[in-house]
């Protein structure tokens, strides 16, 4: 036992990947049984890497070579307070959305549930391998793995689901080949893959060529994966055709990923002096992500599906992680970290309510949506506005602080700019979330049966209610312990020169 | 000038392969040219991994002469490295053009169609009469 624990780093993946093979055959012959494995192998996950985390914060960061090869031959696995963090956000909400996933997935792709769980693992493993390797090529192989099992879990949707998949399959592999070819550069002056070695060597050929070209490259790459405005052409229709679970799922830690191997590779590979100042790369990705903000949420303002109206949302929000990351101090950093945190959540928990809504009322279209919503599904409709708030950024909900300390980030930095563009992408929030609690809440009911208040109550099933309620609940209590979290945990990372 | 376009030939090739791949991924309006222009872009950059692994006059990085570790001149041998990190890559880019054949198949098979222009108007009348 003692010795699991102290291979605990390289647990999550090994489990992930070895199960998910283990998975399909288990489905393959006992269909009935695809959902409690998955659903226990996930919370194993999700208990050991809160163990990590526990062990992070006692020992330190913990480097573990992958048999024992030491880095820069062999591939090396870090564990510090970023990646055990970032691993164990990633794992709660994938629990929680597997959780809910059992009746959406029945309903919504009836008789594929067989490989749909085994998908979902091997898209975990790929995300938990991007979180935790210290390799430079380890990464790209994770991120195909996460990457070919995201379309598949996008392509099993409604009819127009498989063309949404080709189009981000294609986006998505130019965005791989992109970061391959990136890092090939890299290789070919540094001869290392490994992060620390490259990190080491690169500040001794700052303004070579072959680095730059190699840093566009990634920099290109990442940008596609994690949908910065204006690479973002994939999102829309993904998040809009996939299936419900899938979507859930994808939505809160798909493009966050990206955003992490963004701030991995800014911070500790190229380093903060060859991104502001021998490149204006982190300026780059500012304006991008501030375009990309007010973009994003005017864009949800003018929709009228749910689910769509979400996906824009998503640009705006993997705007101010980006943003958070270009502005390259303490506090926005901070917040950028947080936020990765909180949107994932966030988004979750809105992405459920959605799932729920179409399963009781057929439809996700907000122009349909009446004050019958409010007495069939109350606590949906609950847990619909703790996020929407959160979303907004009132306090005491968690979305709150980590805008509060972007905007302390852009105060820090004097961007007065990113500060306007902070405060008035959450006017732009309220709006597009308002317009759908209104409808909710106070808009009478168009048929007579529903005004006369005989509107059975018709909440979704408690398997599909406890994790969004769980979600709506960890919004409240994150957004009080944020102080705690950002002391705890987040102060702890600290990238060389900031 | 000429010794900078000649000595590097294989580059050039490689950038040429990209552009064609590149171009068939944007231009081309037939999924299945979009996935062979993609499967190109892919090969383009395994050769360009090949091409900077390669070395005049370089060996197989086997160890022939263990006459000491004087013997061993790592300017001999030829990185083995690259030739290794491409195998991943091709067979991560056979999987990917696996998944994107089972979506095209997919796609096939409800639209009857693989010609992007007659799959937007398809896609379009599914909207106006949103029957499933």
């Amino acid at each position: 036992m003692t010795h699991l624990l102290t291979n605990s780093p390289v647990l999550p993946v090994l489990i992930l990947l070895s199960s998910a093979l283990l998975g399909t055959v288990i489905a393959w012959r006992r269909p009935s049984l695809s959902w409690p494995f998955t659903i226990s192998v996930v919370a194993v996950v999700t208990a050991i890497s809160g163990y990590n985390l526990v062990r992070v914060l006692r020992e330190g960061p913990i480097h573990y070579y992958q048999g024992n090869w030491a880095p820069p031959i062999g591939i090396e696995y870090v564990l510090d307070h970023l990646s055990a963090f970032v691993m164990l956000v990633v794992n709660t909400v994938a629990l929680l959305v597997l959780f809910h996933a059992r009746v959406v997935v029945k309903a919504e792709t009836p008789g594929k549930e067989l490989g749909y769980y085994g998908t979902a693992l091997l898209m975990l493993c790929g995300f938990n391998g991007i979180i935790i390797t210290g390799d430079l090529f380890n990464l790209y192989v994770f991120l195909e793995i996460g990457s070919l099992s995201l379309y598949g879990l996008i392509a099993v949707g409604e009819r127009k689901a498989p063309i949404a998949a080709f189009r981000y399959l294609v986006m998505g592999t130019l965005a791989g080949c992109f970061y391959l070819l990136g890092i090939g550069f890299l290789y070919m002056k540094t001869g290392s893959l490994n992060m620390a070695d490259t990190a080491a060597i690169l500040p001794s050929m700052l303004g070579q060529p072959a680095v730059l070209v190699g840093l566009m490259f990634v920099f290109l790459g990442m940008g596609i994966k994690m949908a910065l405005f204006p690479l973002h052409g994939w999102l829309p229709d993904a998040y809009t055709y996939a299936p419900s679970a899938s979507s859930a799922l994808i939505a809160p830690i798909g493009t966050k990923v990206g955003a992490y191997v963004l701030l991995r590779l800014v911070y500790f590979v190229f380093g903060i002096t060859i991104i502001a100042r021998t490149l204006p790369v982190a300026k780059v990705i500012c304006w991008l992500a501030a375009a990309g903000i007010i973009y994003g949420s005017i864009l949800a303002i003018a929709q009228r599906e749910l689910k769509r109206m979400l996906a824009y949302s998503s640009i705006a929000q993997i705007g101010y992680v980006a943003l958070g990351i270009g502005m390259a101090n303490r506090w926005a950093l901070t917040g950028a970290i947080l936020h990765i945190m909180n949107h994932a959540f966030m988004k979750g928990c809105l992405f459920l309510t959605a799932a729920n809504f179409r399963r009781k009322l057929g439809h996700s279209d907000i122009s349909r949506f009446d004050w019958s919503i409010r007495k069939k599904m109350p606590w949906t409709m609950a847990a619909f506005s703790i996020s929407a708030l959160s979303m907004i950024g009132l306090p005491p909900m968690a979305g709150f602080f980590s805008k509060l300390f972007l905007a302390m980030g852009a105060v820090n930095g004097k961007h007065w700019i990113f500060l306007v563009v902070i405060l008035f992408s959450s006017l732009l929030n309220a709006v597009y979330f308002f317009r759908v609690l209104e409808k909710a809440y106070l808009k009478p009911a168009g048929d007579a049966e529903a005004a006369d208040g005989a509107c059975a109550r018709d909440e979704a099933v408690p398997s599909m209610l406890i994790p969004t309620l769980i979600m709506a609940l960890l919004l409240i209590i994150l957004g009080l312990l944020s102080t705690v979290i950002a002391d705890g945990i987040l102060a702890h990372i600290a990238p060389p020169g900031l | 000038m000429l010794r900078f376009l000649t000595g590097h030939y294989g580059y050039w090739f490689t950038l040429i392969l990209l552009t064609i791949g590149l171009y068939g991924m944007i231009f081309k309006r037939n999924l299945v040219k979009k996935l062979i222009g993609m499967t190109i872009f892919q090969v383009s950059i395994i050769m360009f991994y090949l091409t900077c692994a390669a070395k005049f006059g370089g060996t197989v990085p086997v160890l022939i002469d263990d006459s000491g570790p004087a013997a061993v001149n790592p300017a001999a041998y030829i990185n083995a490295l690259p030739h290794t990190l491409m195998l991943t890559a091709i067979v991560v880019g056979v999987a990917t053009t696996g998944v994107a054949f089972a979506i095209v198949i997919t796609i096939y098979k409800r639209y009857k169609t693989l010609d992007e222009d007659v799959l937007l108007e398809r896609m379009k009348k599914d909207h106006d009469a949103p029957a499933d």
